[in-house]
């Protein structure tokens, strides 16, 4: 059950916004509606449907329209046409029509917010910026007190909870924003660029603990990001949206190796393949290595010089290399590569990184086969494969 | 032959509409007006009077005391002490009382009306644009022309004065309270929303903290804005240091011109100093 759904919302800036949908409607163009009525369409038609404890990323470039989309889903946006949908106590709520009560409602107890610049209270100290959100709500003294105390234990700030915003460093005042954000209790977080003004490196690192945060706290997240790195790392569910629409929806995978269009492919294009890819991405499938023996072995490499034979349920039975016997041994973060003996394979599950593959074929220049849950050989990552990840042909 | 034409050289009668509207208030409000105006009277006499009962070396001690409490600085502390002590000397004691309640009150009035208009115009545009030539001609307007209808609604006295006064001294808190909230960044108003703070809750705990500064800094200028209409309420019957000064000129009296404007000066000093914003290197937290 998707507990935020976009429906075919359309979201219009201007002076009167039901001109711009008549036009829509006929078929005008974005640039066309604004030079005609000054009307500015940010969003149009868009649809999408946030499942629960997915990290949903937006994508797309400057004025795409994505802070535009996700403002919608609080209400800080008003939606000019369509259907916003938040689940909330086994209840659809339409944020695009409810009344203030409701919106209220949803605000204080189901969706909250990281912003880009922070936007902390700088009268305030951290402890009351990370309580804001509650105290508006009349969450008593000592409850409140308690919450916040244990969200910034969360995000590792007790020590900093008198000072003042200013006194603190960029990454360290977005993670009271995402504790403000997390005080609440709402399931539900939208996050427009938390990390766009903080440094790569720190930027790295609160990605790391949103990733940490997430596995323990399973809240469904509406993520926007200019970055595919970003959002590969970070989200699920990647929506890329391009001059107000969305063009494409789909899983990371999907994304990077099946683009929409032109516009999808430039992104993907620019991503750092060694931070997103794995071996289910990399690698050659089962079915497209060559066939020797018959039917029954398999290649494991163009020259042929690994031979794997398959047991009836597609496991890996028995390899050779020049006649001698060969081993496998199956990846791990610590093994040592140089220690190892030299009759033996690295061995690959579907999530082994790139970044892995690739040193191991650095090390020993060998084919990588990869094998799935139940031990079936399901595709091969050699220098090849590697190659054309690289070059995003994969 | 003069090429202006007959009907741009026929007076438009603005000057006599006013007369007409004051006339009217004064035929027909004279009562409500004069009921008014003796409240308020009675008011600012008692806490005059009130003042007047302390010893002035308590009050003299106890401003010395206020200014060391609300900056720390013991060279302004002796310098508030010396200045007082002066005006003391010069035997200006009383009129200075009076001077200092008619700025009290004033400002009480400027800020009281100010700051909810302030706010108001900030989140209506229309409210600012129908203000903002009002609150010009408030100011531009020179502040004798205002002393005729007020004196005729409200008789002579403190009262005129005070009504004088913060006609010229409110724009100071409305304005600066506009400026406050207007600029109140729009991430920090987004965040409010986005956590649920209704209209009020907006207005208490992002919008009035984040213009705070501002505001004091309307307030101080409203202060030194009534104080320095003392002169221009005492032509109209407003006792205190404008009094003596007026005098002066009448009788053309070097001396207590002099004397009196120098108590005047001091006063103004005492008042910025006071009312200084804390220096944010000193007090701040950082370092
Ligand atoms: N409140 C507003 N009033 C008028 N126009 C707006 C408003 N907010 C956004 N826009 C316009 O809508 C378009 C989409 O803006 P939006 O902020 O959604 O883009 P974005 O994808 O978030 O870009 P960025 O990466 O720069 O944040 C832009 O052309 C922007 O100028
Ligand atoms: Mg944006």
């Amino acid at each position: 059950m998707a507990v935020v759904r976009f429906n075919e919302v359309d979201v219009i800036f201007g002076p009167n916004p039901s001109d711009a949908t008549e036009m829509l409607d006929s078929g005008a163009g974005r640039d066309e509606i604004f030079n005609k009525t000054q009307n500015l369409v940010a969003v149009h038609n868009a649809s999408l449907q946030v499942e629960e404890g997915q990290i949903c990323v937006l994508m797309g470039l400057s004025g795409s329209g994505k802070s535009s989309l996700l403002r919608c889903a609080n209400g800080l946006n008003k939606v000019t046409r369509g259907q916003v949908i938040v689940r909330h106590d086994d209840e659809d709520i339409d944020v695009a029509s409810c009344d203030w009560q409701t919106l209220h409602q949803l605000r204080t107890e189901r969706i909250s917010m990281v912003f880009q610049q922070f936007a902390l209270m700088p009268w305030r100290t951290v402890r009351d910026n990370v309580g804001f959100g509650l105290e508006l709500d009349g969450v008593p003294k000592e409850k409140l007190g308690r919450i916040v105390d244990e969200k910034l234990a969360l995000v590792r700030l007790s020590e900093w909870a008198h000072k003042y915003p200013k006194e603190l460093s960029g990454g360290m005042q977005q993670r009271v924003g995402l504790a403000r954000a997390l005080a609440t209790d709402a399931g539900i977080l939208l996050m427009d660029e938390p990390f766009s003004a903080l440094d790569p490196l720190i930027r790295e690192h609160l990605q790391d603990e949103l990733i940490q945060l997430q596995d323990e706290l399973k809240k469904t997240i509406i993520f926007v990001s200019h970055d595919l790195d970003e959002a590969l790392k970070l989200g699920s569910l990647i929506a890329i949206m391009d001059a107000g629409k969305i063009v494409q929806v789909g899983t990371p995978e999907e994304i990077v190796s099946d683009p929409a269009n032109d516009y999808v492919r430039r992104f993907v294009a620019s991503m750092n393949p060694l931070k997103v890819l794995n071996c289910a991405s990399l690698m050659r499938p089962v079915s497209q290595l060559q066939t020797v023996n018959g039917n029954t072995d398999r290649a494991l490499d163009m020259d042929k010089k690994f031979i794997c034979s398959l047991d009836d349920k597609g496991r890996p039975d028995k390899i050779t290399h020049a006649g001698t016997d060969v081993s496998l041994i199956p990846f791990e973060d610590d093994l040592d590569l140089e220690s190892l003996p030299h009759n033996v394979l690295v061995s690959a599950d579907l999530e082994t990184p790139m970044r892995a593959a690739v040193e191991i074929n650095y090390v020993f220049g060998l084919p990588m086969p990869v094998i799935d849950k139940i031990g079936r050989l399901i595709g091969v990552v050699g220098t090849e494969e590697i190659f054309s990840g690289i070059l995003g042909d994969a | 032959m003069s090429l202006t034409p007959e009907f741009l050289t026929e007076k438009i009668p603005i000057g006599k509409w006013v007369k007409i509207f004051v006339e009217y208030l004064t035929d027909n409000f004279d009562e409500q007006f004069r009921f008014f105006s003796n409240i308020l009277e009675w008011i600012i006499h008692n806490t005059i009077y009130l003042l007047g009962l302390i010893d002035p070396i308590v009050l003299i001690l106890f401003l010395c005391g206020l200014s060391y409490f609300l900056h720390r600085n013991w060279k302004m502390v002796i310098g508030v002490g010396l200045g007082l002590i002066l005006i003391l000397n010069l035997g200006y004691w009383e009129q200075t009382i009076e001077t200092v309640a008619l700025v009290l009150f004033s400002t009480v009035v400027s800020v009281v009306i100010g700051i909810p208009l302030g706010i108001m115009a900030a989140h209506r545009r229309w409210l600012f644009t129908l203000m903002r030539p009002i609150l010009d001609l408030m100011q531009t307007i020179p502040t004798f022309v205002y002393l005729i209808p007020t004196l005729m609604l409200f008789g002579l006295g403190m009262v005129p004065g005070l009504i004088s006064t913060v006609i010229f001294a409110i724009p100071a808190p409305i304005r600066l309270t506009y400026l406050g909230i207007t600029s109140v960044p729009k991430q920090l108003v987004d965040a409010g929303k986005a956590f649920g703070a209704s209209k009020m809750q907006l207005l208490w705990k992002v919008e009035l903290p984040h213009a705070l500064p501002t505001i004091m800094a309307g307030l101080t200028q409203c202060i030194m804005l009534s104080l320095s209409m003392v002169v221009i309420a005492a032509l109209v019957g407003a006792d205190g240091l404008g009094k003596p000064v007026i005098r002066a000129l009448n009788s053309v009296n070097i001396a207590q011109g002099f004397e009196a404007g120098l108590a005047i000066v001091i006063v103004a000093i005492v008042l910025d100093r006071l009312l200084k914003q804390p220096d944010v290197r000193k007090t701040g937290t950082g370092g």
